[in-house]
């Protein structure tokens, strides 16, 4: 057994310490050690974007990162988003504009989405579809999510 | 069976856009996937697989990983018992459960890379896969065949001894498992009419359904003998049979929990994990989950049939085709079984043919066993046909749209395997490419073309189970048998809610457990939304009948006095007689409940068609989608959103097909592409807005007039990219995807 590592880090506003082994990705202590299974695994290499998280801010692919990478950092995942009775606004617009299909792609896409609104508040469709290549969807066609990115950003600056 | 429409002005919510009942729990990351799926004390699964295409198993050694600290237990097809030599429809395509069974774990022999050896169950992922190294087993390596046009004609790599050609007399080994015959008229005579004729042959690669969550399910054997399985699956019904066939166990004491299904486009009917993870439960009396990883998906699971085609047409100057004639190859993968049936049946369904031939032919190579995905082998046959009619009517000089209307089924047209067309509409969707504004305006730009292509696809009805409880405060809980992959909860709540003539908000939509109604069959060939519907319908106007019985007694007056309407029932007997369904609902014992199973055997297809420009650059080869346009008769858009979605998430999956998609093998049957960096699958960056035409010619199946939507879409883009590229360059390609460096290949021979 390989020794494990005690790691202290802040996940969706929690103050949290946990033990871990060290090649532990941190998808997988995300969905196993903490139950947050919103953020998903569809290729666990990067190629999918289906783990998109914000760990410090940045958009990254939780499958990518190591688990005692987080020590000291932030990490928001799609479960970070709403508060208890409201959702983000990008969640709303990804529901009012049918962004989704299965639903598998989308915690990602929410979270990429929510990465590009946040340093670029009125994107061109040219800039989303650039922006979200690296999350894969099989279902929608991307049609839908690229208006409701739209969508997403007209309501973060009407609340601005 | 009631066919009659449910009146239009009673429509509500049919037709609208309202929000998914499903949507929340998904943006929120809430909504539990197979792969989300936890117990406690539950074990991690993981199955050993293949290194080789094809090989005799000598041995098997599980000892060393048995007694690894943290496995449970590993298991092979020895701890399976026989499977009956039984074939049985399971959604659109069929199952023989002896194949299945090998499917699940070899017994005797791998017959691809990928095939499931063995499983075990150990405490931790990590210890789970690390064990998968200690089974030891012994190969008799045999040559593999992964050509299917080798496969059909050799006698020395058979993969199973004992197959003989169905619809054949032949009595040997062979590696083709069907040979299907269609004739109509006389071919050879239409051909000796034609003043043109093109005969073309097209190969398309294996192209694997992608759904992004990986299979995944999570087995409980009880001490009570009851086994309960979460399944990611289209059809919890069509796993609780393969479960109990492969077990040889009791239906009634199987329960598989449906779970939000991420993506499955066919490919998610075969069982793979969910037999394994039983019976590691069984042995470890401990939960036990399995879920591939991306490669295991792509090695393991899936694909739609790569194919060899061959297309003869013949037209008369006038642009009149007087036969055309068909030879279908499909890759069945391992076992047979692949989807050139439906293959034969959609390569000349948009056209009334006068004397036509079909011959399909279902054939063995080492690749994974295929199966069903969208519209299952009918985008292999469009590519091939599509463009052999664009190149017929450019030969005589007539517009392609011209020439596929003067040659375009209608209702009543026979179909070369001698079935009569339904309505059907390609005229229409003909008309309406004719008009867009899209077919009309002019290209841009040098390298650029526009091409168009049509598609057919027949749909399936089948079984549905919808059950309605009526509550004391006036709301209703609506259960039903069905999966739902994409919004059928939705679509399905709509229709009821509008016969119960109350707001969709009162209606709580849930999909259940095998326990808990009666049969369903899969959600596939893109008939939920109809069929599940129709039960739903049925489900309601049941809830109606009973209220109606219980005011007549409440009244004391005879139940043919009275009416329903607005959501009020009334009576024309006596006076201040009426009361609203919400205020009988709280007068009720909370006991009313509507049934709906329907069993819908009469349904009708749907057309559609695309428009797509194309950008290539001479230098790289590389083909731009500029523009998208996709038209499909939807019969009744029941949410027009859902349908857009259906519509432009197939085409995009076409274009994946056409551009970018497809297995790569090396000689010995080992995929070089196994994983989505190297299988690239459409982005968001690669395709463009997709605009979405919805046409609505009802169908009477179901009581609002929805045809089938899901599958129909993907059909005709790879044809209408390959009608674009030749109108771009002047070059055709006749195999899919249509890459780079065949581009290049294709410009070097023309250039000669
Ligand atoms: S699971 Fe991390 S990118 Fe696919
Ligand atoms: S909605 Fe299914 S993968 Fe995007």
């Amino acid at each position: 057994m390989s020794s494990k590592l005690v790691v202290n880090s802040n996940i969706n506003g929690q103050d949290v310490e946990f033990l871990i082994e060290p090649q532990q990705s941190l998808l997988e202590i995300l969905r196993d050690a903490f139950g947050l299974t919103g953020t998903k695994e569809g290729c666990n290499d990067g190629n999918c974007g289906a783990c998109s998280v914000l760990f410090d801010n940045r958009l990254v692919n939780a499958c990518l990162v190591l688990g005692v990478e987080i020590e000291g950092r932030k990490v928001v995942t799609v479960e970070g988003l709403a508060n208890i009775n409201e959702l983000h606004p990008v969640q709303e617009a990804f529901v009012v504009e049918d962004g989704l299909q299965c639903g598998y792609c989308t915690p990602g896409f929410i979270v990429s989405t929510k990465a590009l609104l946040d340093q670029n508040p009125d994107p061109s469709d040219d800039e989303i579809r650039f922006w979200l290549a690296g999350n894969l969807c099989r279902c929608t066609g991307y049609d839908k999510i690229v208006k409701a990115v739209r969508h997403a950003a007209r309501l973060m600056n009407e609340a601005r | 069976m009631n066919n009659s429409m449910v009146s239009m002005d009673k429509h509500r919510s049919v037709g609208t856009r309202p929000e998914r009942i499903d949507a929340k729990e998904k943006v929120t990351g809430s909504a539990l996937f197979g792969t989300d799926i936890m117990m406690p004390g539950m074990l991690h699964g993981r199955i050993l697989r293949s290194p080789h295409a094809h090989a005799r198993i000598i041995s098997i050694n599980t000892a060393n990983a048995e007694s690894m600290s943290g496995v449970f237990a590993v298991v092979t097809a020895n701890d399976l018992p026989e499977a009956d030599d039984m074939k049985e429809k399971l959604g659109e395509s069929t199952i023989n459960y002896k194949f299945l069974r090998d499917n699940n774990l070899a017994s005797d022999k791998v017959l691809y890379v990928g095939h499931a050896v063995a499983a075990l169950a150990a405490e931790t992922p990590d210890i789970a896969e690390n064990a998968l190294e200690l089974i030891e087993v012994e190969y008799e390596i045999l040559d593999p065949v992964l050509d299917v046009r080798e496969s059909m004609s050799t006698e020395l790599k058979i993969l199973h001894e004992q197959l003989r050609t169905l619809g054949s007399t032949n009595d040997k080994s062979t590696n083709v498992a069907q040979h299907i015959h269609h004739v109509k008229g006389d071919p050879s005579l239409g051909f000796d009419e034609a003043d043109v004729i093109i005969e073309r042959e097209f190969i398309t690669a294996p192209v694997h359904q992608s759904y992004l969550e990986p299979h995944a399910a999570t087995a409980t054997w009880g001490k009570d003998g009851n086994l309960t399985i979460y399944a990611s699956t289209q059809g919890a019904f069509v796993t609780r049979r393969q479960v109990s066939q492969l077990l040889q166990y009791p239906m009634s004491k199987i329960k598989v929990i449906p779970t939000e299904v991420g993506g499955a486009f066919g490919g998610k009917n075969p069982t793979y994990v969910e037999v394994p993870a039983s019976l590691l439960s069984y042995k470890t009396a401990k939960p036990v989950r399995v879920v591939m990883s991306r490669e295991e998906v792509i090695l393991g699971t899936g694909p739609g049939s790569g194919t060899s085609i061959k297309v003869k047409m013949g037209a008369k100057k006038s642009g009149k085709i007087t036969a055309a004639q068909a030879e279908l190859c499909y890759e069945a993968g391992a076992y047979p079984g692949s989807p050139v049936d439906p293959g034969s049946m959609a390569i000349f369904a948009a056209y009334d043919i006068p004397n036509g031939q079909i011959d399909g032919y279902d054939v063995l190579v080492n690749k994974p066993r295929v199966a069903a995905y969208r519209a299952p082998g009918a985008p292999q046959a469009a590519f091939a046909c599509e463009q052999v009619i664009d190149e017929l009517a450019s030969s005589i000089a007539m517009d392609g749209i011209e020439f596929r209307m003067m040659n375009a089924a209608s209702e009543g047209t026979e179909r070369i395997n001698g079935k009569l067309h339904k309505s059907i509409a390609i005229k229409e969707i003909l008309g309406i490419i004719d008009d867009h504004p899209h077919y009309n305006e002019p290209i841009q730009g040098p390298y650029q073309g526009r091409g168009v292509a049509i598609g057919f696809w027949d749909n399936w009805g089948a079984r549905s189970s919808v059950d309605i409880n009526v509550n004391s405060d006036g709301t209703v809980n609506l259960i039903s048998g069905s999966v739902d992959l994409t919004g059928s909860r939705t679509t399905v709540a709509m229709q009821a809610a509008d016969v119960l003539e109350i707001p969709l908000e009162k209606v709580k939509s849930s999909m259940v457990d095998t326990d808990s109604i009666s049969y369903a069959d899969t959600s596939a060939g893109s008939r939920t939304t109809m069929a599940t519907g129709k039960a739903a319908v049925e489900a309601a106007y049941d809830v109606i009948g009973k209220l109606k019985l219980e005011i007549a007694s409440l009244w004391n007056v005879s139940i043919d006095s009275i009416r329903y309407a607005n959501g009020v029932f009334s009576s024309n007997k006596g006076k201040d007689t009426n009361m609203t369904f919400q205020e009988l609902a709280g007068k009720l014992s909370g006991q009313v409940t509507g049934h709906g199973n329907v069993n819908v055997e009469d349904w009708a297809g749907a057309g559609g068609g695309t428009i797509v420009d194309v950008e290539v650059d001479p230098d790289t080869g590389q083909i731009k989608i500029l523009k998208c346009t996709v038209i499909q008769n939807a019969g009744k858009a029941i949410h027009p959103g859902q349908v857009e979605g259906q519509m432009q998430g197939g085409v995009v999956q076409g274009i994946g097909w056409a551009l970018y998609e497809g297995y790569e093998y090396d000689k010995n049957g080992k995929v070089l592409n196994a994983n989505l960096l190297d299988y690239k699958l459409p982005t968001a960056l690669d395709v463009p807005n997709i605009d979405a035409v919805i046409i609505e010619k009802p169908f009477p199946s179901n009581p609002y007039g929805a045809r089938g939507v899901g599958e129909t879409p993907i059909i005709s883009p790879a044809p209408a990219i390959a009608n674009a590229v030749q109108k771009a360059l002047g070059v055709r390609l006749h195999r899919l995807p249509m890459t780079p460096s065949r581009i290049l290949e294709e410009i070097g021979i023309t250039s000669e």
